[in-house]
Parts: C-alpha cells; sequence; structure tokens
C-alpha cells in the first residue's frame, strides 16, 4: 500500500545542504504495525510527513495505492489526508480552547460529514480511546495522556486506512506512554490498520512487528518480528513481506 | 463544505477565543465610531455655523472696528474704534438703506429670584429688529422714547426666557442686569438652529440704557462713546455693493485715513461672512477627521497588532486544520467568513458608537450632529479593509505553506 523509491529530501540552508532523506525505499503492506527508529536528526519526521502527505520529497516517487502522490494536486492531497490518513503527533496538536468532541469533529467537518452524523461518529471515535466521559473537556482540563488520546481519536474519526505517529508517547511518561502504545495495538489488531510509529524507545519498538532502522537519511535496518518481541536483534526473526501486501 | 458550515467553523474560532476575537472588534468599534461621531460633530457644526449667519438677512452689511487682514483670522487693530460720530455720520449720508443700527455689547450677571446666569447684553435702536429680520411674539418692541427716556426695559429672543424665567410668561416681569432693574417688554419670536451664540438667546435693551446704565466709562473713549459694530440693511439686494462702497468712502474720510492706508474698519456682507465661515468650518471638517482619522489608524494598528501575535498560534492551527484534510479555500473562506463577522459586527457596534457620540453631543445643546453615510460607508470600508488584510494575509501565507511547515511555524 505505502511504495517509496528513491525518495530524498534536501533543505537548503543558504549555500550548504541538509540532506534529511537521502534515497529511501521502503515497501509497507496493508495492516502492517511498524516502527522507525534512529539517532535524532536521522530524518525520521521528514520521512514520516512525506508518508502522511504533509510534505513532499524533494525527488523519488511516493505510491500510496498504486496512486502516484507527487502528481497530485493540493486538493487532492488534502482529501487523502482527509480520508486515508491519520496522523498522531509528538505534541497533540489539538486545538486550544475547543472542547475534544470538537477537536475529533474536524476532519469529519472537512471530509463533508454534517450534523448528527459527524457527532455520531466523533463520539465513536473518542469511545475507542476510552474518553466517552470527557468528551466536552477542553484540552488544558485534560491530562497528557488523554490530550493523545484525543488526538488520536481525531486520526480515526474518518476510520483512515493509515495511521501515522510521530513519537506519540515521546511528550509523556512512560507508564501513560506503554497504555498509548497499548492503544496502538489495539486498534492495530482490531482494525487491521496500517500503523507506522516513529519512536525512540526500544520498548515501543518492541510490540511492533517490524523495526525500520534509519540514519543519516538513509534505511539501515529493516527487521521483523511479527511476534511483537524484542527488536534489539536478538531474538528478531526477519520474513517477507506479508501477501496482502500486492 | 457549505457556506454556512464556514459560518459555523467560524463562529466556532471566534468563540474559541473571545479575548482575540473583542480585541480585534474594539479595535473596529473605535476606529469606525471615531470617524462616525467626529464627522457627524463636524458636519453638525458647519451646517449650524452657516445656518445661523444665513439667518441674519441678506441684505446685511456689518461694520467692525479695525482691519481683519486675510479672513477672519486676521488681527484687528486694538486702537481703531467705531464711534456713535461714525453711526450719526452714515445715518445722515448713507443712501439706499432700509436702516441702521449701531450695536454695543456686553457680558452681564443677569438675575431673577434666586437664578443668576452670565448673558451677553445687546444695547441698540429700534431699527435693529428690522434688519436682522426678527419679529415680535408678544408684548412690544423697543421704541425711540425707550431710547429717549433710557427706559429700563428689555425686549429678550425665547431661550433666554426660558433661562430666566423657565417657562412664566416673561412679559410684565422684571429681573436685574447687573443689579439694574429691567422690565420685559417684548418676546422675540423663535428662530431654531441651534449653535455658538444661539439667535434665540439674546436681551435686547435700548442704546441709551446701555450707555448710561451698564457700558460704564471704558466704552468711551475721548468723549466718545464707542460701540462694537454697526448694522446695515440695504434696501435693495443688488445695491449691496454700492453702499459697501459708500460706507467705506464716508468712513474712511471721517477717520482721516490717507489714501493707500488701510482702513481701520471692517465692512461685511452676509455673503462675505458665509465664504469666510466655509473655509473656517471646512477646517474644522478636516482637523476632525484628522482626528478620526488617526483613531481609525490606531484601532487599525491594534488590530494588526492582536493579528499578529496571534499569527504563530494561527499558521499552527492552519497547519493541523490542513493536515486533517482542509483544503486550502475551505481555510482561506473560513478566515473570510471569521474577518467579516468580526468587522461587520465591529462596524455595526462602531456606528451605533459614532452614532450615539453625535447624540451625546446633539443632547448637550451645543449643535445638531449630522452622521452622514459617507463617513459610515468610509469608516465600514476601511476598518473591513484593515480586518481583510490583517486577518487574511497571514492565513493566506499560512494556507500556502506545506502543512508539515505551517505546524512546525515558529
Ligand atoms: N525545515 C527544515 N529546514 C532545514 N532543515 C531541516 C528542516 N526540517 C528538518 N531539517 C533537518 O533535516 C534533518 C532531519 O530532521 P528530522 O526528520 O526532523 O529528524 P528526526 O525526526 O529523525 O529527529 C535534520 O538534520 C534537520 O535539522
Ligand atoms: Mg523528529
Amino acid at each position: 500500500m505505502i511504495d517509496i523509491t528513491e525518495v530524498r529530501k534536501i533543505y537548503k540552508m543558504g549555500d550548504q545542504e541538509v540532506r534529511a532523506l537521502d534515497g529511501i525505499d521502503v515497501h509497507i503492506g496493508k495492516g502492517e504495525l511498524a516502527a522507525i527508529m534512529g539517532p535524532s536528526g536521522s530524518g525520521k519526521s521528514t520521512l514520516l510527513a512525506i508518508l502522511g502527505c504533509l510534505d513532499t520529497p524533494t525527488s523519488g516517487s511516493y505510491k500510496l495505492d498504486g496512486l502516484a502522490v507527487e502528481k497530485m494536486s493540493d486538493n487532492q492531497l488534502a482529501d487523502v489526508r482527509n480520508k486515508k490518513i491519520g496522523f498522531v503527533f509528538q505534541q497533540f496538536m489539538l486545538l486550544a480552547r475547543t472542547s475534544a468532541l470538537e477537536n475529533v469533529m474536524l476532519p469529519l467537518t472537512y471530509a463533508g460529514i454534517n450534523g448528527r452524523e459527524r457527532r455520531r461518529r466523533a463520539e465513536e471515535a473518542l469511545a475507542r480511546v476510552g474518553l466517552q466521559d470527557r468528551m466536552d473537556h477542553r484540552p488544558n482540563e485534560l491530562s497528557g495522556g488523554q490530550q493523545q488520546r484525543v488526538a488520536i481519536a481525531r486520526a480515526l474519526a474518518n476510520s483512515p486506512a493509515i495511521l501515522l505517529a510521530d513519537e506519540p508517547t515521546g511528550a509523556l511518561d512512560s507508564k501513560t506512554g506503554a497504555d498509548i502504545m497499548a492503544l496502538f495495538r489495539r486498534l492495530h489488531d482490531e482494525f487491521e490498520q496500517t500503523v507506522i510509529i516513529v519512536t525512540h524507545d526500544p520498548g515501543i519498538a518492541s510490540q511492533t512487528n517490524r523495526t525500520l532502522r534509519i540514519a543519516d537519511g538513509k534505511i539501515v535496518g529493516d527487521d521483523w518480528h511479527p511476534n511483537g518481541r524484542s527488536a534489539n536483534g536478538t531474538e528478531e526473526t526477519v520474513v517477507a513481506a506479508p501477501a496482502a501486501a500486492h | 463544505m457549505d457556506f454556512l458550515e464556514n459560518v459555523r467553523i467560524a463562529l466556532r474560532a471566534l468563540s474559541a477565543n473571545k479575548l482575540r476575537s473583542t480585541l480585534t472588534m474594539l479595535g473596529i468599534i473605535i476606529g469606525v465610531g471615531a470617524v462616525v461621531g467626529l464627522l457627524a460633530i463636524g458636519n453638525g457644526a458647519a451646517a449650524s455655523i452657516t445656518a445661523d449667519v444665513q439667518g441674519i438677512g441678506s441684505n446685511l452689511i456689518q461694520v467692525i472696528p479695525g482691519q481683519m487682514r486675510g479672513g477672519m483670522g486676521g488681527g484687528a487693530a486694538s486702537s481703531a474704534v467705531l464711534t456713535m460720530d461714525d453711526v450719526d455720520l452714515l445715518q445722515d449720508n448713507l443712501k439706499n438703506t432700509a436702516g441702521i443700527a449701531p450695536v454695543a455689547q456686553v457680558g452681564a450677571t443677569v438675575t431673577y429670584a434666586n437664578t443668576t446666569d452670565n448673558q451677553t447684553v445687546t444695547a441698540t435702536t429700534p431699527d435693529y429688529l428690522a434688519i436682522r429680520n426678527r419679529e415680535i411674539l408678544r408684548g412690544r418692541a423697543l421704541s425711540d422714547a425707550d431710547g429717549e427716556r433710557a427706559a429700563r426695559v428689555a425686549v429678550i429672543g425665547t431661550e433666554t426666557a426660558r433661562q430666566i424665567f423657565d417657562g412664566l410668561n416673561p412679559i410684565g416681569r422684571t429681573f436685574k442686569i447687573n443689579g439694574v432693574q429691567f422690565e420685559v417688554v417684548g418676546l422675540l419670536v423663535e428662530q431654531g438652529g441651534s449653535g455658538f451664540g444661539s439667535a434665540d438667546e439674546v436681551i435686547l435693551i435700548p442704546l441709551e440704557t446701555g450707555f448710561t446704565r451698564l457700558l460704564g466709562t471704558s466704552t468711551v473713549q475721548s468723549g466718545q462713546r464707542t460701540i462694537n459694530s454697526i448694522l446695515v440693511s440695504a434696501a435693495d439686494p443688488d445695491r449691496l455693493d454700492t453702499v459697501t462702497g459708500d460706507i467705506e468712502r464716508l468712513l474712511r474720510r471721517e477717520h482721516g485715513l490717507a489714501a493707500g492706508e488701510d482702513n481701520d474698519f471692517s465692512v461685511f456682507t452676509q455673503q462675505e461672512i458665509l465664504s469666510t465661515l466655509g473655509t473656517i468650518t471646512t477646517t474644522l471638517q478636516v482637523f476632525l477627521g484628522a482626528i478620526a482619522g488617526i483613531s481609525l489608524l490606531v484601532g487599525g494598528i491594534g488590530i494588526m497588532n492582536i493579528m499578529l501575535v496571534s499569527v504563530t498560534e494561527r499558521t499552527r492551527e492552519i497547519g493541523l486544520r490542513k493536515a486533517v484534510g482542509a483544503r486550502r479555500n475551505i481555510i482561506l473562506g473560513q478566515f473570510l467568513t471569521e474577518t467579516l463577522v468580526l468587522s461587520i459586527f465591529g462596524g455595526i457596534l462602531g456606528i451605533l458608537f459614532g452614532v450615539g457620540i453625535g447624540a451625546i453631543t446633539t443632547a448637550t445643546g451645543m449643535l445638531t450632529a449630522q452622521v452622514t453615510w459617507e463617513s459610515i460607508a468610509m469608516a465600514f470600508g476601511f476598518s473591513a479593509l484593515i480586518g481583510l488584510f490583517f486577518g487574511i494575509y497571514p492565513a493566506y501565507r499560512a494556507a500556502n505553506l506545506r502543512p508539515i511547515e505551517a505546524l512546525r511555524y515558529e
């Protein structure tokens, strides 16, 4: 479902070039639960933003469900972000002074779903992340973990095929982070969503089925551990990509 | 995504940030209110001054001491005076006139029962009423006999009657001017038109009475009784220029002015007064307009400040909205709607505020403020432009960013 070939992202800072991504080839199949790991500044966020159609590569091709993303218009990209992708940020990115329910309704509004149906779906998404009794709370009335759950509910609202999370537990303590990770696993197991999580935490990565390692804008490791065990390389089992991929 | 939905998003965003919305609107309210209110005051003042002068009568010629250079703003030579000799000279020699009246005015303390008030008292001759187009509503006018006897009688205007006698019939009542008792013998027909020195706020007494009872020695210079002005009514509007020329010639000779020497008096016709006042009222309006413009600018800067401060926050908000699937035009539509809602609400409140300023000014009785559509349209348009520019421009920039850039904006 996700096919990336020779993707480069180059930032020009004056006469200096920063190669944030330097020739990435990766294939991620439908229903995968994958982690992206790597040192700070290695290009993880840049890669995830490109996967989420929040950014465009300098060169290379990105095929999403067989469609060339780089050929899409601004409006088509907006629709892809709206319907196919749910994005979760490290800093939650909730609208301040706006209730949890209204935050979750945002992508539904932009999908043109109005009235009672929009409300119903937003409530359903909040119920999925366990916040059915916090719907009218504003972000500043919620804990960090609860805020991240609202953000996840927002990402789920349009039932996207792909869930992308950039260090979703980075701003949370380890206990809350573990809960959030458990939530991702549950969502993946229940709804067969493709989930890609950028993380620093080997404990988080170990709960996924695949760990992509990235350094200096290049993929330096691609470990499969379908049983969701340790990702530190000692017990990993490399298997072929799932049959559902193509 | 229909229009109503966009309005709903905009209202939600505005109510989510009430402080920012209120402050932005405050800038618009102050700017629009100042423009509408101050221009209304300016127009009202101009209209009332012009109406007052027009009420004087179109055949009127006014002679005052001293030379006015460069319009009414010029200085008058302080030594120049007009005397009763000048009046006698005009009365004996001037042709084509319907009346000539000397006028001596003095500010005096007026008392009746327990009320004390400061009023301008006008001492003049019976011709005055005809020259000023004034008529008697009740009682009688001042007569020549009143002057000969230096009678302590007065004819007053309706506004003065209200102020002194508080609604009582003034005819036959007595009151005191600087401690001297006077009897009211006549009440003037109301002329209306409020303004600086209303035509209905007037106390007329015989000239002789004025000189002997009120004016004192300061009005006598080298044995000559001096007066504030001489009013002349031309018999025919077409003769205004002739009469004016005659007055100048007679007075120059009487005052012994050599050829080439400036007049030590000034002669105005109503037309000249109107045109001079025209420049004054225009200056006044420009002045008030400038103040209003500055208010509008300050309001605009206020809006700009609030918008700039919120740009970072709003840029991230736009990034987020784009990230969850808002198309560019939806974002722009949302911000446009927000701005329009603020501008229109603020504009309406500002207009009410400005009309309120006008109404308060009118209520003080100084003048009747006149709110014009032009000022409303101008203020509204300008504030909408400011709102649009400072609201839409950052949004336009942010909407054109890639979502990731907008999300990371600092
Ligand atoms: N907007 C930008 N302009 C210039 N350089 C950038 C920009 N965004 C990211 N970079 C650079 O690209 C590299 C990769 O960044 P990033 O993807 O955020 O790394 P990670 O998420 O792995 O920490 C870094 O060197 C970073 O400084
Ligand atoms: Mg990062």
